[in-house]
């Protein structure tokens, strides 16, 4: 049995924070969800997609986050209790029906997970995603620890079906991947089937029904400011005159603040967790009992316009700030030393920070950045995508493992904005220039948002290669299914769709499947393409080795090793390909047998055919 | 209780976010408040891998810089990078033995000698319990049994209040059968030699 089905209310687990609000749902009754993975939300659907095979809940990794919200939405306006996850950027993806749905509204309770990400840890950007909800006008949660995202979620189950409106429940990196101790609660039973009522006057959003809508919505908006100025997820903690306000992570690094400088009797601290629509009531109360605020909010400063807004409504005329206080800034994600010295510096307290150990005598130390593992096939096809290209062709790169590629010694990487982005925009360059492009794109991602960019670059007739480099599953963010995915070897079963059959459906003439661990071929393949006067794509088929490891079908290949008596250390192998199995012991090149699963590829490469399999 | 944050550093692979969750759980069965921060997804591949583990009276997850009571780290090197989190009164927990990062085997850097980072760790902080973790595990029967000799060697230093038999315990109830005597073995590989060097170290 999965741990989360545990049924013994007031039992207390160590839990992922994304586990906790797993939990969450299921105390809450979700009888439907849906995701498109991305860190830091993705072990959310991780525990759906296990705990939909043990019980009645039915879970599906969706298309891309437009779609999930959609197929949300068609079950939560039916009736059912729904939960929808995914990171930050996702919700842009998602943000046509977020804002729609929003005057729709649903029936079953709809709950929204968001997952910000400051500091960027595994993003391409760090935006904000506190303004959704202010563009939506839909409700929006934030806690702060791991027990209130488990107790939290199951409340904005009942928010969203007294609203009758979707609720956003926000989390950032430092809430999703943290472990805390969970209380459980009761397992109730879910409502898995329902009976859509007709009103087409109220879901077909025309512009006479959507002007009635948008009415409406603005009265769901005053009744969740009503439960927003009650909420306990709201609070004043301290009567003190210095006044601190936080959300989310910020609480805890304030609170921490606090008691580690001993200020406890002069602080009065709000938190705001029912955080939208701001509760202006309850701002106003705590403004009036304050001298001056603090506003501890990682991000946008968008506390602190509200507050300095409602303070300057109310005729309040007190010190208000934020960004700009010691180290807080609208960049990254905070800690607790940043803010221990941000609150010591705006209420004037002797405050001496530990000393961390003196490094200004520390030699330069070599890097380590993030790698494509041995043996994985994105490094043999970028290989011979550059043996092709040369240096001077324009490689749009998209949003999966292969991003790595864009560090020497593949250097194959020129543009990633955002899922898809390399497949239009190679038409736009291929257009604006005289170079030559080839871009690069994951299955999962050219099921999520490659498919309208191929048709595009179809119709309007434009000049690319597109490598889609197919490993047979969402790698990065741990191996989720997508559309293309054989499901049988999960126990799950889905229709599994073929990325040639799409790419020829799409229109595209030119199709080249390669073996990426055949150099030969994949090059030759290659060429044809680079040569081809129109849209080409070559399919590069190869299992992730991570996953084929996780689903028993991993290479039964041997190891190889350099057999120095051949190699003249032309080192093409190591310089080329960077393959972590690979290392120097002293200046011969050696192979760690341990991490080598016999690709070859270095082997096929090597012009001394030095490298050979183990033998035995 | 006294606050004790341990942070965790070790390479993609090396299991320590396996270690710092193990750690969490031992606390929480003992009835000490405990969080615990990861870091996942692009960071895990063959990167630097960290993680912490806060038990006490505190609500952050994160060791801000200087603020480090116990440092365990899987690999020299990135002991070394980690330092600005240690003050002089961190102990810090090191395997001794590299693992080089592919930039060095590119000729983009130079992995320093091992007995020079150690020589450099030792002059930054009061007590350092360095290990050959490596061997240790390939002695105890698994050579991805690292993790198991390094949370040994924090239990047995001491320097947090989780005990042997409590982490034993946790270990055991997470650890398929087939590697569990190893884990066992590999735990109490690293115990033992913590221990010995644990009695010499400064108050």
């Amino acid at each position: 049995m999965h741990k989360l089905l545990t049924d013994s209310p007031g039992k207390e687990m160590l839990l992922l924070g994304n586990e906790a609000i797993a939990r969450g749902a299921l105390e809450a009754g979700v009888a439907f969800a849906t995701c498109y993975p991305g860190t830091p939300s993705s072990e959310i659907p991780e525990q759906f997609f296990a705990i939909s095979r043990e019980t009645d809940l039915y879970f599906e990794y969706s298309t891309n986050e437009k779609v999930a919200m959609e197929v949300g939405a068609g079950a939560a306006i039916s009736g059912l209790r729904t939960m929808v996850t995914m990171k930050h950027v996702g919700l842009n993806v998602a943000a046509d029906p977020l804002m729609t749905l929003a005057y729709t509204g649903v029936e079953g309770g709809m709950v929204i997970v968001n997952a910000d990400d400051p500091f960027l840890f595994s993003s391409q950007n760090e935006q904000d995603n506190r303004y959704y909800a202010r563009l939506s006008s839909l409700p929006m949660l934030e806690p702060t620890n791991t027990q209130e995202m488990k107790d939290w979620t199951v409340a904005a189950f009942d928010l969203s079906e007294a609203l009758k409106l979707p609720v956003i429940l926000r989390t950032t990196t430092r809430l999703a991947h943290i472990r805390g101790g969970v209380k459980f609660g009761k397992l109730p039973t879910r409502k898995t089937k329902t009976t859509f009522k007709k009103d087409p006057f109220h879901y077909v959003c025309v512009p006479a029904v959507s002007r009635n809508l948008h009415k409406l919505l603005l009265e769901k908006y005053d009744s969740a400011l009503e439960r927003a100025e009650k909420s306990s997820f709201n609070e004043i903690i301290g009567s003190g005159k210095w006044g601190i306000v936080a959300n989310g992570a910020s609480v805890n690094y304030v609170s921490d603040a606090v008691s580690d400088l001993g200020i406890e009797g002069k602080v009065s601290i709000l938190k705001l967790g029912f955080s939208y629509p701001v509760p202006k009531d309850l701002c106003t109360r705590f403004m009036k009992q304050v001298d001056k605020v603090l506003v501890v909010e990682e991000l946008e400063p968008v506390m602190e316009h509200d507050l300095k807004g409602l303070a300057q409504e109310q005729g309040i005329n007190i010190p208000i700030k934020g960004k700009g206080v010691g180290a807080l800034s609208r960049l990254f994600e905070y800690d607790p030393g940043m803010v221990r010295k941000a609150v010591a510096e705006y209420f004037d307290i002797d405050y001496q920070a530990p000393a961390p150990v003196d490094t200004s005598d520390l030699p330069t130390l070599p890097g380590r950045p993030p790698n494509l593992c041995a043996g994985c096939p994105h490094r043999a096809t970028l290989y011979a995508v550059k043996q092709v290209y040369g240096t001077d062709a324009i490689h749009p790169t998209d949003i999966g493992c292969y991003t790595l590629g864009l560090l020497p010694p593949l250097s194959m990487g020129d543009l990633v904005i955002c899922m898809g982005s390399s497949v239009s925009s190679s038409c736009g360059f291929s257009r604006a220039t005289d170079q030559k492009v080839a871009s690069f794109i994951g299955d999962s991602t050219f099921f999520h948002s490659g498919i309208t960019g191929l048709i595009n670059a179809v119709h309007n007739n434009h000049k690319f290669t597109l490598v889609i480099l197919d490993n047979g599953t969402t790698a990065m963010t741990g191996h989720q299914p997508h559309p293309g995915v054989d499901t049988e070897p999960m126990g799950v079963h889905r229709t599994q769709i073929s990325v040639e059959d799409v790419v020829r459906g799409c229109g595209v003439k030119d199709v080249h499947v390669v073996k990426p661990f055949n150099v030969k071929k994949t090059i030759e393949a290659l060429r044809a393409s680079f040569e081809y006067d129109g849209i080409s794509v070559v399919i590069s088929k190869e299992y992730c080795p991570l996953f084929a490891k996780g689903i028993g079908k991993a290479r039964k290949a041997r190891p190889f090793y350099v057999n120095l008596e051949k190699c003249k250390n032309h080192r093409d192998c190591i310089n080329l390909l960077a393959c972590p199995a690979m290392y120097l012991e002293g200046e011969a090149v050696r192979i760690n047998k341990n991490q080598c699963i016999g690709c070859s590829v270095c082997a096929q490469i090597c012009p001394e055919n030095a490298i050979m399999p183990l033998k035995g | 209780m006294e606050t004790k944050r341990c942070v965790f550093v070790g390479v993609g692979g090396q299991g320590n976010l396996l270690a710092s969750n193990l750690l969490g759980q031992a606390a929480l069965s003992m009835g000490i408040p405990v969080v615990v921060s990861e870091i996942h997804g692009m960071a895990q591949r063959g990167g630097v891998v960290e993680s912490a583990v806060l038990m006490g009276e505190v609500k952050s997850p994160i060791v801000s810089n200087g603020e480090a009571h116990v440092l365990v780290s899987f690999e020299p090197l990135e002991t070394m990078r980690i330092l600005p989190k240690c003050g002089k009164k961190t102990l810090i927990i090191t395997n001794a033995q590299p693992l080089p990062p592919f930039t060095v085997s590119v000729g983009q850097g130079v992995y320093p000698p091992v007995d020079e980072i150690l020589d450099k760790v030792q002059k930054k902080v009061d007590n350092v319990i360095a290990l050959h973790g490596n061997d240790l595990a390939e002695e105890a029967g698994n050579p991805l049994s690292l993790n198991m000799v390094m949370l040994g060697a924090l239990i047995g230093s001491g320097a947090v209040p989780v005990t042997e038999a409590v982490m034993k315990e946790t270990i055991s109830k997470s650890t398929k059968k087939a590697f569990l005597e190893s884990n066992l073995k590999a735990f109490d590989l690293g115990m033992g030699v913590s221990k010995k060097l644990a009695k010499s170290m400064k108050p």
